[in-house]
């Protein structure tokens, strides 16, 4: 079986869109929620949890044939728990700032639900080309929906965007939106515009099936 | 000492009221989302929690304080904390079958999920963070469970009504209990100016 540039191209369009771990499957919704008060701690925490998921589908794919069945659940906790603590300890040697806001999150990447889901229905399967590419694309889903989220909280609660003031002078933020009641109204409409676009698109898809 | 109780009783009520681990920390979101369609699942997974989250606060500040400060292995703390209460789990799960079935019967389901429910070793950390004792870790972590009982319940009772009505199509399921997530956030983030 060889790896083309089409299988590619699916991985990474599942990962962004068709199966987004946030706004599809639900997963990982606890940091989604968290971490989104601004952008830059959303792009940090999406970057933090797709270097992890990398290392781990590549790891728990080079090792699926010699973990056994019955611990491997126990096993992929102890690898992801293991590429979490350098993670954290690279963000703490190198980026303090970002370690003060993220704080307790980046130790709970270990139970965040999405890399134990591609471990599990993904990585511990397949080989270790398509598994590292699934973990660069969940990854990347993950961070841009954070990201999504984040941008519209930031912009709508402070004014800003990646820190600088975009709103004119006479816009008075709305601070709910920074609060915990805006990340889940903003995660919520989000979720329900992406149900709306994927229906709309089946639609089509559907029509012109029938059309040919 | 009856300054130090009333602290561990102050200390619980801001874990269970104003840092709810639902509305504000966040903690515990999945099985929030997951388990909260009927008020008596919620309720049973929320017992789970209580129990579980109550004895690994005990278990992993014991092995921090014990084990690996000591041996000055502090940066081990998340690996270390997260086989704890893996195997906690599993041990309180084998235990409850043999000696109190009963109890078994009506946790058993939720105990596997508990794994990985991030409100377990959320809780184990900020345990650390904070310099707790071991009375105050375990009452911290009892309180904080009671908080997402208590949070998951009345978000179940919420969903129960929602069930009856008619939302846009693309409103329905998640969303939808979202939205009404954030209405309770917003009542919950009335406790948010108390400070004890």
């Amino acid at each position: 079986m060889k790896y083309s540039i089409k299988d590619l191209k699916n991985q990474l369009l599942d990962g962004l869109f068709n199966k987004n771990p946030v706004l599809v499957q639900m997963l990982g919704m606890c940091s989604a929620l968290a971490v989104t008060t601004s952008v830059t701690n959303a792009l940090g925490m999406g970057l933090a949890v797709t270097a992890v998921l990398i290392c781990s589908n590549v790891f728990i794919s080079l090792l699926r044939n010699f973990i056994p069945q019955q611990i491997r659940i126990a096993s992929y906790i102890v690898i992801i728990s293991g590429f979490v603590t350098a993670v954290q300890l690279l963000i703490q040697a190198y980026l303090p700032d970002l370690n003060r806001t993220l704080g307790l999150f980046i130790p709970l990447i270990v139970v965040n639900c999405i890399i134990l889901a591609r471990a599990e229905s993904f990585a511990s399967k397949q080989p270790v080309l398509p598994s590292a590419v699934d973990g660069l694309s969940m990854g990347l889903g993950y961070t841009f929906a954070l990201v999504l989220v984040a941008a519209v909280r930031e912009l709508v609660g402070a004014g800003t965007l990646l820190g600088f003031k975009v709103t004119p002078a006479a816009y008075e933020p709305a601070i709910i939106f920074i609060l915990p009641a805006g990340a889940f109204l903003t995660l919520g409409f989000l979720i329900a515009l992406m149900n709306r676009i994927r229906s709309n698109l089946e639609k089509k898809s559907a029509k012109d099936k029938e059309e040919n | 000492m009856g300054e130090y109780f009333i602290n561990i009783l102050l200390l619980m009520l801001t874990a269970v009221l104003v840092e709810n681990y639902i509305f504000s920390k966040f903690l515990g979101i999945c099985p929030f989302l997951g388990v909260s369609d009927k008020p008596d699942t919620a309720l049973g997974m929320g017992f789970a929690v209580m129990f579980v989250m109550t004895l690994s606060s005990a278990a992993t500040w014991a092995v921090y304080h014990l084990i690996l400060v000591p041996f000055h292995l502090e940066y081990l703390e998340t690996i270390a904390f997260i086989l704890i209460i893996a195997s906690l789990v599993q041990f309180i799960e084998m235990f409850l079958r043999k000696f109190i079935p009963a109890l078994y019967g009506a946790l058993g389901i939720y105990l596997p999920l508990i794994t990985t429910n991030c409100a377990v070793l959320g809780a184990a950390l900020i345990n650390i963070q904070n310099n707790y004792d071991f009375i105050q870790s375990l009452a911290y972590g009892f309180a904080s469970a009671a908080g997402f009982t208590l949070a998951i319940v009345i978000f179940a009772g919420v969903r129960v009504r929602i069930s009856f009505a008619d939302p846009p199509k693309s409103f329905r399921g998640i969303p939808i209990a979202m939205i009404a997530a954030s209405l309770i956030a917003m009542a919950f983030s009335g406790f948010s100016g108390m400070s004890f």
